[in-house]
């Protein structure tokens, strides 16, 4: 009974692994359309390995922002990770090496397939199936990625411009689930495209950051924020 | 300069992920830290789609501008209203774009 439920929930993480790996090829592509060349874009799904920190890297390299912001840009979205590891560490009840070596594998993913385990065990198995097949996978589909997306010519011919915004977007949608987070939303993006003209690439994007701050700040601990 | 950005992005998104593995839950109890690092990624990633989207490299800096970009984005918003996966989304917009360049 134990072991058959171990395998369902090993397959489910692969069944994920594919279907998030799958998107590694975009990354990849998108990547190399960036400005970046085949070794940085597996380097960064092999070493960052979060997403949309390293779309929002490449995202800020190619539309010519200085290294350094498209780092900080990566670092600001890689926070979200911390607080699944506060969820996630009293689960697992690893410590030492284990625990150095799960935090790699902390992802949105591996979290979610991990948090709503009743036993501790199948918090494991649920989290390492899943993190270990999507990191294989994340990183072989970026490399083809970048391999295809390396012998195509000028990258704005096949829209891959516009395949970044679309891939932005898709990593927001699913978080659009309240009225706080879709004022935020609107409010970010407006408070970038005002800032545009006055400042070098790479800069409105982490000016936007001021209203998660702003927006933290004015909300109410006695007065919980309304859910749509 | 990009492998600095690279390295020090792995590094950083690395100790992130450890110091949740590590610290105490109570540590991120502050409610304003709390609500700040929730609402960080909604923020960035609609800053960074719509820069995306919406700014061009212009003779004085960056500028606003709208092109078949915003086609590929609108095309991404139908994808998602239909719950099309990651890939089908991403494709999608490319495409899109692409076609009105022809």
């Amino acid at each position: 009974m134990a072991l058959d439920a171990s395998r369902a929930i090993v397959r489910d993480g692969i069944a994920v692994g594919i279907a998030t790996g799958a998107y590694g090829l975009s990354f990849g592509a998108i990547s190399v359309a960036a400005g970046l060349d085949v070794w940085q874009s597996c380097a960064l799904s092999l070493l960052v390995f979060t997403g949309a920190s390293q779309f929002a890297l490449v995202g800020v390299i190619g539309a010519g922002g200085a290294p350094a912001l498209a780092a900080v840009s990566g670092l600001l979205l890689g926070t979200r990770n911390t607080l699944y590891g506060l969820k996630v560490a009293p689960m697992l009840g690893w410590r030492g090496w284990r625990r150095g070596a799960a935090a790699h594998l902390l992802i949105d993913e591996s979290t979610a397939m991990s948090v709503t385990r009743t036993t501790r065990e199948h918090a494991r198995v649920g989290f390492l199936s899943t993190g270990i097949s999507i990191f294989v996978l994340w990183n072989l589909a970026t490399l083809a990625g970048a391999l295809a997306g390396d012998s195509l010519g000028d990258p704005r011919t096949y829209g891959l411009d516009a395949a970044v915004g679309g891939a932005f977007l898709a990593l927001l949608w699913p978080r659009l689930d309240s009225t706080r987070n879709r004022v935020a939303a609107v409010l970010g993006a407006a408070v970038a495209l005002c800032v545009v003209p006055f400042t070098p690439s790479g800069v409105p994007v982490l000016a936007a950051s001021v209203v998660a701050v702003g927006m933290a700040l004015m909300a109410r601990d006695d007065q919980p924020v309304v859910e749509s | 300069m990009i492998w600095v950005a690279v390295l020090g992005c792995a590094v950083g998104c690395y100790l992130l992920k450890l110091a949740g593995m590590s610290v105490p839950e109570s540590w991120l109890a502050n409610p304003v830290l709390r609500r700040t690092a929730d609402l960080l990624p909604v923020v960035l990633l609609a800053a960074l789609a719509a820069v995306q989207v919406l700014v061009s490299p212009g003779p004085d800096g960056p500028e606003l501008s709208i092109d078949a970009r915003l086609a590929g984005l609108a095309a991404a918003v139908v994808a998602l209203l239909l719950r099309a996966p990651f890939i089908v989304v991403v494709f999608v917009a490319a495409l899109t774009a692409a076609l009105l360049r022809l």
